[in-house]
């Protein structure tokens, strides 16, 4: 069960406390609470604290050596008319809403047809894992320039063919699609999963179909993808909450500035500007809550839409 | 995952040659058109399938490979030669990039490697300590602190990024690894908190009883019946940890601005700012140094990195 359904049940589950519950409450309170400590420190001190702390700093105008100055809405109104910010919301969206259905697409694809009983398969599932692993590293990114570089191994191999790719990463219009590219790479993780939830489809539902004499493609829509649509919506839910907040990539392959022309200034990329920056830890803030709220309304969506399209089997 | 799918076909296929390459179908298909007919189409559907994943495959990891040669090449080749063929053997970049930087690459992998020492300690005996309590103990706001916990796995950083800068910058600790790493002391990680209530939950009570009865309280509980079942799900918060901790970019980067403290990905990031337009061999030849224990964890820890996957599906 993953942590999007023990939510889902944890918010259901809310009738009377069965006379068990109620005996066994605060049998154990001693001792549960000293094994928590670490954590209640760290989510107090490192979570929910600082949490409180950068929704009073978004109010106020700081830069870490004066005492922050209350200015109220002002860091809000200023994201409003802030053109450079709402680029960056169009680069991250556009990011995640083509990145994320792309990979996701990919990873699908990939893991239905490793789905049945393939020999070799371990190898192939190796295979594909790797990248997942390395992507969000340094040296990927560093990799990620050269390829796509004007002299890069993309145009070598265009060149044999006579093409001349452009300056992929130099070019605005190419630059995020390098970026969206690197993402889709890393499909390795949501294969797995996918995997795993392939195999959770009783067999039995395949041979009755065969017998009705349904096709392959009759078999994909009417049984494997309803009864895989949680293991969808889970991966979606969380490759988008990842999504919104990548930062090494976009860093690295622009040289810390977003370039060219903002055309992969990522907000997240742009919050590190103001805020480790140029210090303006206030309208760093203020933005951090900005994506909280957008990731929060997006993955809210998602959770609404649900209803439409996943299928529980229970 | 794989000895599941070993046991799936049905006894009944005896009847067609060789080894059946796709266990949900043979029965029907002996049925209706012979073993002979089946084990052809099923062939070329595994050859088909065969040559997908051979050609995608390739092209996911072309890439990386032809890194590795690359890096092994004189520079101006790099620019030059999209093969993986390789004509002499330069080790010349990886003694250049070696020594690049103020430092010796070794001194940033040796900080790195305290980071995520420090980071794996912290994460397994923080999370463990929650998991325990989490899974086996009743106590007030229990639900609530659950859900809680499972709502901090999915809170973007960036809300609490820059009170954290402050906080740990007016202790004085920026330029030092504490803040890389106390974070983990204090089970912030909530993904392996989770990770390790669901390994718990499946370890039979009994065993809890029976250590209860012969006089055990929870700490020995928990050190001498629970720690020693949850091996696997300790060893898959090593290697993730591990991992995630060593390719860490946005902590080192905010954190740490002295040279000496640089971990791999900052150093590396220094390289790149730093380097001449002819330099693209070494920092090649550091990057797969920096990718290489990612890459021998991956080798020997896939086991636990799958099922970790698979269980919780957070990569």
């Amino acid at each position: 069960m993953s942590a999007i359904s023990e939510l889902t049940s944890l918010s259901r589950r809310k009738g009377p406390k069965t006379a068990e519950e109620k005996k066994a409450n605060g049998r154990d309170n001693k001792a549960a609470y000293i094994f928590l400590l670490p954590w209640l420190v760290g989510l107090v001190a490192i979570t929910v604290g600082p949490m409180v702390m950068s929704l009073y700093l978004s109010f106020t105008d700081y830069n870490l050596i004066q005492a922050p100055e209350w200015v109220g809405l002002e860091n809000f109104q200023r994201m409003f008319t802030d053109a450079r910010l709402h680029n960056s919301l169009g680069v991250t969206f556009t990011y995640v809403l083509v990145g994320v259905p792309l990979q996701l697409a990919v990873a699908l694809l990939i893991a239905l047809v490793l789905d049945k009983g393939l020999r070799g398969l371990p190898f192939y599932r190796s295979i594909f894992y790797l990248p997942s692993l390395l992507g969000g590293s340094v040296a990927i990114a560093i990799l990620w320039k050269q390829i796509f570089g004007t002299t890069g191994l993309v145009n070598q191999v265009l060149a044999l063919g006579g093409i001349e790719g452009p300056g992929w990463i130099s070019d605005p219009s190419t630059a995020l699609g390098s970026i969206i590219l690197l993402h889709v790479w890393t499909f390795g993780a949501p294969m797995i999963i996918f995997l795993a939830g392939l195999r959770q489809i009783p067999n039995m539902y395949y041979e009755a179909a065969e017998v009705d004499g349904a096709t392959k493609l009759q078999k994909f829509w009417r049984i494997t993808l309803p009864l895989l649509s949680p293991i969808i919506f889970f991966n979606l839910v969380l490759q988008i909450i990842g999504s919104f907040q990548s930062f090494t990539q976009a860093f690295i392959v622009s040289g810390g500035n977003g370039g060219p022309s903002d055309s992969t200034m990522f907000f997240t990329l742009y919050l590190y500007q103001k805020g480790f920056g140029q210090f303006d830890m206030g309208y760093a803030s203020a933005m951090a809550w900005f994506l909280l709220v957008i990731i929060g309304a997006f993955t809210a969506i998602n959770f609404i839409a649900a209803k439409y399209w996943v299928f529980y089997d229970d | 995952m794989t000895t599941k799918l070993e046991t799936l076909p049905a006894p009944s296929n005896k009847a067609s040659a060789g080894k059946p390459t796709n266990p949900r179908r043979p029965r029907k298909n002996r049925e209706s058109r012979g073993s002979l007919a089946f084990s052809r189409s099923a062939r070329t559907n595994a050859l088909i399938k065969h040559a997908i994943l051979i050609v995608s495959g390739g092209v996911m990891i072309y890439p990386l490979l032809w890194m590795v040669v690359s890096s092994l090449r004189a520079n101006e080749l790099i620019f030059r030669d999209p093969g993986l063929w390789l004509n002499t053997l330069e080790m010349g970049n990886y003694t250049d990039g070696w020594s690049a930087l103020t430092h010796g690459f070794g001194h940033y992998m040796i900080n790195s490697a305290v980071v995520v020492l420090g980071s794996i300690l912290g994460n397994l005996i923080s999370c463990s300590m929650a998991a325990y309590a989490f899974a086996r103990l009743q106590f007030t706001g229990q639900k609530i602190f659950f859900g809680i916990m499972l709502l901090t796995i999915m809170l973007p950083f960036h809300v609490v990024i820059v009170p954290q800068y402050i906080l740990f910058s007016q202790i004085g600790w920026v330029n030092t690894f504490w803040p890389l790493i106390v974070p983990k002391l204090l089970a912030t990680d909530a993904f392996f908190v989770f990770l390790m209530v669901q390994f718990i939950r499946g370890i039979p009570k009994e065993l809890d009883e029976a250590a209860r009865i012969d006089g055990a309280g929870h700490p020995r509980i928990f050190l001498r019946v629970i720690l020693p079942l949850m091996v696997p799900a300790l060893a898959t918060t090593t290697i993730f940890t591990f991992i995630w901790t060593w390719n860490d970019f946005f902590g080192a980067l905010i954190y740490l601005t002295d040279p000496d403290m640089f971990t791999v990905p900052v150093a590396l990031r220094a390289f790149v700012d730093s380097q001449s337009a002819t330099s693209w061999g070494s920092l090649f030849a550091m990057s797969i140094v920096s990718l290489l224990p990612v890459f021998l964890v991956f080798l020997f820890g896939q086991r636990f990195l799958i099922k970790g996957i698979a269980t919780t599906g957070i990569k």
